[in-house]
C-alpha cells in the first residue's frame, strides 16, 4: 500500500515538477524576458476543493487534480476527474488520468498510463499535453510584459493572436485603443501544431509555420470533413516573405477538433493550428477575417511596455522617414530605404530605382499620407517587421489610393525595405 | 463465507453450493423459520431452480418482507440466469434493508455481468459503506475498478478492446451472513456469522478518509526517472524526488501485514478461476477463449511461431468431433510477483481416450488478468 501511494505521489511530482521549472529556456535577445508567474507550488493547499467545473478549458481543473494527487487525496482526485469526463466524455487525457486513479485503488502502479501493454506512443502524447497544459495554465502572461510581435495595431483592428509553439499555447491579445493601442491579454488556449513541429519549409515536412500571417476565409462546419470539427480559418502561407526564403507548401489552417476526441496529442497535425472546438467557437468570434492577424512563433519573446514601446516609436519613426522622403522628391534620399535586394512582384532593385529616378522629374510636389497602420514583428531570427497601412499619394499629375504591405529588414543596423506590394 | 463464481459452469458450483448449504442450515436452526427455506435451499443445491422457485414464492406470500426468502428468490433468478428479475428482487432488498450488504454485492454481480460497472461500482461501495470490513465486496470492487480502468484506458489510448476474455469474475454471495437481526433473519451464531476481519486496502475504502494519523518518522523519499522518450522536447529526463509528504507518513500507518496475506489469497483465486476458465474453453471448444487464456509471448512448444501453434490447437479443439472433456483437481500455486506457477492433474476425456497428466502452468499478469506463459506436461 505504501508502494502506490509513494508511486503516485512521484508520479504527480514528476508531471507537476517539470511544470514547475520556470523559465526553462534562455532567451536570445536579451531585450526579452519570460514573463513567466511565479505560480504557488502545487501541494501549498492543502483544503479540498469542491468539484466544481469550468467553462474556461480543462487546466484548472487538471491543475487541482494533480494537487489532490500529490496531496494524496486520490478519491478526491478520481471525482474531479470524473466531473470533468462529464463535461468532455471523449477527453483521452482525462480517461487516462481515470484509469490510473482506478488501478491505483487496486494495486500498485508504476507509471503514468499504467496500464500493462499501453501503447507507449499514445501515452507520451496524453503525457506531453498534461504537461504543456498545466504549464500554460501555471504561466500566464504578466500584464506589464507583451509579445514583441504586436508592435501596432490600425484602430479598427480589435484583436490579435500570438501562438507559441513551443508551449502548445495560443494567446488572443485586445487592441486597447484607449490605452494608446497597447495589447491586453484576454485568453489563452492550448492548441495543437504538426507533427514535426514548427518552422514549416515544404510541402509535406508536416510542420507548422513561423511567421506573421492572417485568416484569409472562414470554412463553416457544413463545407468541411469531420476532420476539422467546428470550423476552419485559412491563413495566408506562404506569405511573400516565405515565398522569398523559398517556402513551400499550403493548406495551413487555424481549425477545430474531430467529434471522436476532446483534444488532440500537442504535435499531431499536418502543421495547421488545431484548437479544440471549444476554443476555435470562442476564438472565432474575435476573428476579422482579412485583417486578424495569426502570428506564429516558436517561443514568444516578451517586452515590458518601455522597451515595446521604445521599439515601436523608433519603427514609426523610420516609416515616417521613408514618407518624408518620397514627399521630397529627392530619389537618392527616398532610395536610402531601400535594401539592394529589393523586389517587388515585377521590379528588382535596380528596376525600382530607374522608374522613381524617371517619374520624380515630372512631380511638381507628391503629399503622401499613411492610415490605419499596422506593424507586426515578425518571429524568428531575421529581424523583419512586417508594415501594412491604406496609403493616400496625391501629385501634380497623379492621385492613387491603394492599401500596401512593406516587409521591413534591418541590415547592417538599419531598417530597410525588403519588399513592397498592394496588400 | 461461501462464495462462487458465475462464469463457471453449474456443476462446478457444486462444491460452493454444498457449502452454501451446510452454513445455512446453521442460520436457519432456529424452529421459527424451519418453514421451508431449507427445502429452497435443497431445491436450489439441485438446480430445481423452477421448484425452487415455486416454494420460495409459497413461504413469501405468509412473509413478504422477509429478507432470507427474497435473498434466495434473487439467487434462484440469477441462477436462472433472468438478470432483470434478479435486479429487482435485490434493488428493493437493498430499499427496504440498506443496512445489508449482500443484496448491494449481488446486485454488482449482476450490473458487472452486464457490463454497467459503474452501477456496479455504486452499488459495491454502497455495501462497504454499510459493512466497512466487507472482504468479497471488496475483491469484486477491485474487480469492477479493473474494469472500469481498462473502459477509461480503451477511451484514453483508443485501444480496441475485442479482448474475447472479458469474463465475470465478481463474487456472487450465496447467504445473508452479516444480517443484523432486521426483519425474520436473526443469524444463531454471532460470533461465526461475523466477517472474517480482513482489513481492507485502504485506499479502495470511498468513506474512510485518510485519517490515519501521520507517524512522522518514516519519511521515505523516493526517485523515479521519467523516461517517455516521445515526450523529450517538452520533458527534461532526470530523477525528481518526492516530497516526504505527510501523506506518505499517513500511508505508513495502517500497514500491516493483513492486507499483504489478503491479497496474495486473493491472487491465488484468481489464477484458480484462470484455470477453471482455460479448461472450461477448452471442454466447449471456444477457441477465442482458450487462445485468449495464453500471453501474446506464450513459449509455444518446441518454440513453433505462434500462428502454427494456434493452427495445431484449433485443429486438435475445434476439429476434434465429438464431446471434450477437460477436468482440473485443485491446483498447488505458488506466486511471486506478477508470476506464478500452477502444478495440477488434468483429466481429459475426448472418444475413447481418457487421460490424466500432471500438468505446469506459468502464469504471468497482465493488467487484471492472468495469462498462461509457458505449459508443460508431464
Amino acid at each position: 500500500m505504501l508502494g502506490r501511494k509513494l508511486v503516485f505521489i512521484v508520479l504527480a511530482s514528476c508531471l507537476a515538477a517539470s511544470v514547475l521549472a520556470r523559465q526553462p529556456e534562455k532567451q536570445a535577445h536579451s531585450a526579452a524576458h519570460h514573463p513567466a508567474t511565479n505560480s504557488t507550488p502545487a501541494a501549498a493547499t492543502p483544503s479540498r476543493v469542491p468539484v466544481s467545473v469550468s467553462d474556461s478549458g480543462p487546466e484548472a481543473q487538471l491543475a487541482t487534480i494533480f494537487r489532490e494527487i500529490e496531496s494524496n487525496q486520490l478519491n478526491h482526485a478520481l471525482e474531479l476527474t470524473e466531473a470533468l469526463l462529464r463535461q468532455h466524455p471523449n477527453y483521452r487525457l482525462a480517461n487516462l488520468i481515470k484509469g490510473d486513479l482506478l488501478l491505483a485503488r487496486r494495486g500498485p502502479i508504476q507509471t503514468f498510463g499504467a496500464m500493462s501493454g499501453a501503447p507507449a506512443d499514445k501515452v507520451a502524447d496524453l503525457r506531453a499535453e498534461a504537461i504543456v497544459r498545466l504549464k500554460g495554465y501555471r504561466e500566464k502572461p504578466q500584464a506589464n510584459f507583451v509579445p514583441r510581435y504586436l508592435l501596432q495595431m490600425p484602430a479598427d483592428q480589435r484583436y490579435a493572436i500570438v501562438v507559441d509553439t513551443k508551449r502548445s499555447r495560443l494567446y488572443v491579445y485586445e487592441n486597447d485603443v484607449a490605452n494608446g493601442g497597447r495589447p491586453r491579454f484576454i485568453a489563452d488556449y492550448y492548441v495543437t501544431q504538426g507533427k514535426l513541429g514548427a518552422e514549416k519549409v515544404s510541402e509535406g515536412d508536416k510542420k507548422t509555420p513561423i511567421g506573421v500571417y492572417h485568416v484569409t476565409s472562414n470554412l463553416s462546419r457544413a463545407k468541411l470533413g469531420d476532420l476539422y470539427g467546428n470550423g476552419a480559418y485559412p491563413l495566408n502561407y506562404p506569405n511573400e516573405w516565405d515565398k522569398r526564403q523559398g517556402r513551400n507548401g499550403s493548406g495551413i489552417w487555424l481549425h477545430g477538433t474531430p467529434s471522436d476526441t476532446y483534444a488532440r496529442p500537442p504535435r499531431a497535425s499536418d502543421g495547421c493550428v488545431v484548437l479544440t472546438n471549444q476554443d476555435l467557437d470562442a476564438v472565432a468570434k474575435n476573428l476579422q477575417v482579412g485583417s486578424t492577424p495569426v502570428i506564429i512563433s516558436n517561443s514568444i519573446e516578451w517586452l515590458s511596455l518601455d522597451d515595446w514601446s521604445k521599439e515601436r516609436s523608433e519603427l514609426n519613426k523610420t516609416i515616417d522617414a521613408w514618407r518624408a522622403d518620397w514627399e521630397s522628391r529627392d530619389t537618392e534620399r527616398f532610395l536610402r530605404h531601400y535594401s539592394k535586394r529589393f523586389k517587388s512582384s515585377d521590379q528588382n532593385f535596380d528596376e525600382f530605382a530607374a522608374q522613381k529616378k524617371q517619374v520624380n522629374t515630372s512631380k511638381e510636389w507628391i503629399k503622401v499620407r499613411l492610415n490605419n497602420m499596422s506593424v507586426f514583428r515578425n518571429p524568428g531570427k531575421e529581424e523583419m517587421v512586417v508594415v501594412t497601412f491604406d496609403q493616400d499619394y496625391r501629385s501634380n499629375n497623379l492621385n492613387n489610393q491603394m492599401k500596401k504591405r512593406q516587409y521591413w529588414l534591418r541590415e547592417d543596423g538599419k531598417w530597410k525595405i525588403f519588399y513592397e506590394g498592394s496588400a | 463465507m461461501n462464495t462462487t463464481s458465475l462464469h463457471q459452469p453449474r456443476f462446478q458450483q457444486l462444491k460452493g453450493l454444498r457449502a452454501l448449504a451446510l452454513g445455512l442450515a446453521i442460520s436457519f436452526a432456529a424452529p421459527a423459520f424451519a418453514d421451508n427455506l431449507p427445502d429452497v435451499q435443497r431445491l436450489i443445491k439441485q438446480g430445481q431452480y423452477p421448484q425452487a422457485l415455486e416454494k420460495v414464492d409459497a413461504y413469501l406470500s405468509n412473509k413478504p418482507k422477509d429478507a432470507q426468502g427474497r435473498f434466495l428468490k434473487g439467487l434462484i433468478y440469477t441462477e436462472m440466469n433472468k438478470p432483470v428479475d434478479a435486479i429487482a428482487v435485490f434493488t428493493k432488498l437493498t430499499e427496504d434493508y440498506p443496512e445489508l450488504p449482500e443484496p448491494y454485492n449481488n446486485l454488482a454481480v449482476l450490473y458487472a455481468q452486464q457490463k454497467q460497472y459503474d452501477k456496479a461500482r455504486t452499488a459495491l461501495e454502497m455495501a462497504i459503506r454499510t459493512h466497512p470490513s466487507y472482504a468479497i465486496a471488496y475483491e469484486n470492487l477491485g474487480d469492477v475498478y479493473a474494469k472500469l480502468a481498462s473502459q477509461a484506458y480503451d477511451k484514453a489510448l483508443q485501444l480496441d478492446n475485442s479482448n474475447p476474455a472479458t469474463q465475470n469474475k465478481l463474487a456472487l454471495i450465496r447467504d445473508l451472513i452479516t444480517t443484523s437481526g432486521k426483519g425474520n433473519v436473526k443469524p444463531s451464531m454471532p460470533v461465526a456469522a461475523a466477517p472474517t476481519p480482513t482489513p481492507a486496502p485502504i485506499a479502495a475504502t470511498p468513506v474512510a478518509p485518510l485519517a490515519a494519523k501521520p507517524t512522522p518518522t518514516v519519511a521515505p523519499t523516493a526517485s523515479i526517472v521519467t523516461t517517455t522518450p516521445g515526450a523529450a522536447a517538452t520533458t527534461q529526463n532526470k530523477p525528481i524526488e518526492a516530497k516526504p509528504a505527510t501523506a506518505v507518513a499517513a500511508a505508513v500507518a495502517p500497514a500491516s501485514t493483513a492486507p499483504v496475506a489478503a491479497r496474495t489469497d486473493a491472487v491465488q483465486e484468481d489464477i484458480a478461476r484462470a484455470i477453471t476458465a482455460w479448461a472450461n474453453a477448452w471442454s466447449r471448444k471456444d477457441m477465442r477463449a482458450y487462445l485468449g487464456a495464453y500471453a501474446s509471448d506464450f513459449n509455444t512448444p518446441k518454440g513453433v511461431a505462434r500462428k502454427a501453434w494456434e493452427a495445431e490447437r484449433e485443429d486438435r479443439i475445434a476439429g476434434k468431433s465429438g464431446k471434450i472433456s477437460v477436468n482440473v483437481d485443485e491446483p498447488t500455486i505458488s506466486i511471486n510477483g506478477d508470476k506464478a506457477t500452477a502444478k495440477f492433474r488434468q483429466h481429459y476425456k475426448a472418444g475413447s481416450l481418457d487421460s490424466s497428466t500432471t500438468k505446469t502452468l506459468v502464469f504471468v499478469r497482465s493488467g487484471s488478468k492472468w495469462l498462461i506463459k509457458e505449459e508443460n506436461a508431464r
